[in-house]
């Protein structure tokens, strides 16, 4: 097994090696993680002191950089005096894996410091319908408005221009504005959402409708299709699938908004989490928060992808019912193609007198026509 | 060993049979009726003429084949009998009534398949008769009816990706065909099969127009092709588009694959050949010289 299996350039991978590649993407970050975290001499830039011995300010649990340590040891020493004990730690805000790990437990179930104070999961809802409701109300004009930019000229002139600019003003600058017109609650962080995706989405909607294949409106026009049916019947399924990968990108940037958002007003939802668990030091618990929204996000999308193939079944490659599916059967393989219909409707031709009319056997091109 | 040319025989000449049958296709009533049409293309004086004036009469259940080089305006002046673009001058009539803007009347197969993806094989050909407004059940009778015409029953709940190229096709001359259109437009629907499915398509074209009795509008730039389907042959040349020559072809009905070698189909091949690509190619002899270089050789 050469180099050469696994670095074909374009060069598809048996499933296996895809998995092995798949588990090592994540495992190598995580060994990388590991072996700052619990190999001594590769980082730990610090010092416990364990016992101060003659240094007067040291205290025991006391964090000191290894230079100074060091100069107070050698100092003992010199003088003869006790020296001062220690061990070499990272600094706090560099966790290792496990105490991460443990914090994906222990942050849920450790109650609150104060009763004001919101549960992670609470403070993980929170966050959830912020966006949910910032990209709900986006979409449901977003989308409309991009599939009408991206079919009809006259819609692309009047709104594109002023999106295309309006799109270049960053989302948090409006903050302020935000809170002094709907408050400090929820509405300005729903309004930042709102902002930080709409235009993008109506540009990119647009963008993607518009690659809809002209042919099939010719072809739909040709079938007796005009006015609006053309774009209910053959533009909107036409674009659907690529408008639904969209959503998905797009619904991965509105997560990024939400992190600007909750700190406009009163900080909320997982941001107010991180900030407060930061705040107490509890940086094991800060990781595993930001963890838990990269878990949340990939849990989405491929729920959102298999939906995809749930609602969109014509997207499905291998259908149970038929043959293995060939991609491009058409143009790319015509013989196997040609190969597979032949072999197909000779098993089918018993039982289909059509198929024997103007059947494919190989006598049919003498046959009279 | 010497080349001697084979004797041709003149392709005006038809035998008694094919001359009664042009008679009595001319005797029918004309489907499609172009006056002087002429697409330019361009604005600002600098105008490109993609076809020069153009007429053609095509009589009912007739099967004409338009054929041309690349340039010559063939496709243009299908896509314009479609109704997808429009002439610069001149009127198309359909059963004397002239007609603009796309329409079922006029059913069109594309080179692309343009099968609608997001729909199974027998919504496909549904969809031109909801469009017309049929109730649905009617609709699925008639889709299958039309499907198992092209042999393609059994494979109602396929999808568009899982058809190979030539099964498509058939989809695709279903779907126009199911309008039940006046004529049946045809642009180089065989162009991006390999060359046996396109013979086997080819003889299923014929079997079908014979069942269906449609008249036929046909783009090819398949010398055989059109030898082989065609009543009529429309040969066009290019640089500016224009009619060449109409030729009825001799070769009798019904027609066969071995007649591809007839006396008749050579002369008429012979012909097409001279009109398309000139008497000699005297282009040739200017062309430079290049020699690859071989293993062995001196370079200097």
């Amino acid at each position: 097994m050469g180099l050469r299996d696994w670095l074909g350039l374009r060069h598809e991978l048996p499933h296996r090696r895809r998995l092995v590649l798949t588990i090592l993407s994540f495992a190598l970050p995580l060994a990388l993680w590991s072996i700052v975290s619990y190999v001594p001499w590769i980082w730990h830039p610090l010092i416990r002191v364990t016992d101060p011995g003659s240094v007067d300010y040291f205290m025991t649990g006391m964090e000191v950089d290894r230079t100074v340590f060091a100069r107070e040891l050698a100092d003992a020493k010199k003088d003869n005096h006790a020296p001062p004990q220690g061990y070499r730690v990272n600094p706090i805000y560099f966790q290792p894996p496990h105490a991460v790990a443990r914090a994906f437990y222990t942050a849920f179930v450790t109650p609150p410091r104060l009763p004001t104070e919101p549960w992670l999961h609470e403070s993980l809802g929170h966050s959830i319908r912020t966006i949910f409701w910032g990209f709900v109300i986006s979409s449901v004009f977003g989308v409309p408005l991009g599939i009408l930019c991206g079919t009809y000229r006259f819609f692309a002139r009047l709104q594109e221009p002023f999106i295309e600019f309006f799109r270049y003003l960053p989302a948090p600058a409006f903050g302020a504005l935000c809170v002094a017109i709907l408050g400090i609650e929820d509405a300005p962080k729903i309004a930042i959402i709102f902002i930080g995706t709409f235009f993008q989405q109506v540009l990119v909607i647009a963008n993607t409708v518009r690659k809809v294949d002209p042919a099939l409106i010719e072809a739909a026009q040709t079938l007796g299709a005009r006015g609006h049916r053309l774009l209910t019947r053959v533009v909107i399924p036409a674009a659907i699938t690529d408008i639904y990968t969209d959503m998905r990108i797009l619904l991965g940037w509105a997560w990024t908004y939400l992190i600007v958002a909750e700190v406009v007003g009163t900080m909320s939802g997982i941001t107010y989490f991180i900030n407060q668990q930061a705040r107490y030091r509890h940086f094991d618990n800060v990781y595993a928060a930001i963890a838990m929204i990269g878990i949340i996000g990939l849990t989405c999308d491929m729920l959102f992808a298999w939906l995809g193939t749930v609602l969109f079944p014509w997207k499905r490659r291998a259908r149970k019912s038929a043959r293995a599916a060939k991609p491009k059967a058409a143009a790319g393989a015509p013989e196997s193609a040609a190969e597979t219909e032949s072999s197909r409707e000779a098993t089918d031709s018993s039982s289909m007198p059509a198929a024997r009319l103007v059947g494919e056997t190989p006598d049919s091109i003498t046959s009279e026509a | 060993m010497s080349f001697a040319p084979l004797k041709l025989p003149d392709y005006h000449e038809q035998s008694p049979e094919v001359a009664a049958r042009f008679r009595r296709i001319r005797e029918r009533p004309v489907v499609l009726r172009v006056r002087d049409l002429y697409k330019m293309f361009g604005t600002n004086g600098t105008a490109h003429v993609a076809f020069e004036k153009m007429s053609l009469d095509v009589h009912r259940r007739e099967f004409i084949c338009i054929i041309g080089p690349s340039g010559c305006g063939k496709s243009t002046f299908i896509r314009i009998v479609a109704g997808l673009e429009d002439a610069t001058g001149g009127e198309i009539l359909i059963d004397g009534h002239p007609v603009s803007g796309p329409g079922p009347d006029r059913g069109m197969v594309f080179q692309g398949y343009t099968l609608f993806p997001w729909r199974t094989v027998k919504y496909n050909v549904m969809f031109g008769l909801e469009m017309r407004g049929k109730d649905s059940s009617t609709a699925d009778a008639e889709a299958r009816q039309w499907l198992d015409m092209v042999g393609l029953g059994k494979f109602e709940h396929a999808y568009p990706h899982e058809l190979s190229g030539g099964m498509k096709q058939r989809v695709a001359i279903a779907r126009a065909l199911a309008n039940e259109p006046r004529i049946l437009l045809m642009d180089e629907p065989f162009g991006a099969l390999d060359a046996l499915t396109r013979c086997k398509m080819q003889s299923y074209l014929l079997q079908i127009w014979k069942k269906v009795e449609v008249t036929v509008l046909f783009i090819t730039h398949d010398l055989d092709e059109a030898c082989y389907l065609a009543d009529r042959i429309v040969v066009m040349g290019a640089n500016p588009g224009r009619v060449l020559e109409v030729i009825e072809n001799p070769i009798p009905r019904p027609r066969r694959a071995d007649q591809l070698l007839s006396p008749e189909f050579l002369a008429l091949k012979h012909r097409l050949d001279e009109l398309i690509h000139g008497p000699a190619d005297a282009e040739e002899e200017k062309l430079p010289v290049i020699k690859l270089t071989e293993a062995g050789d001196e370079v200097e």
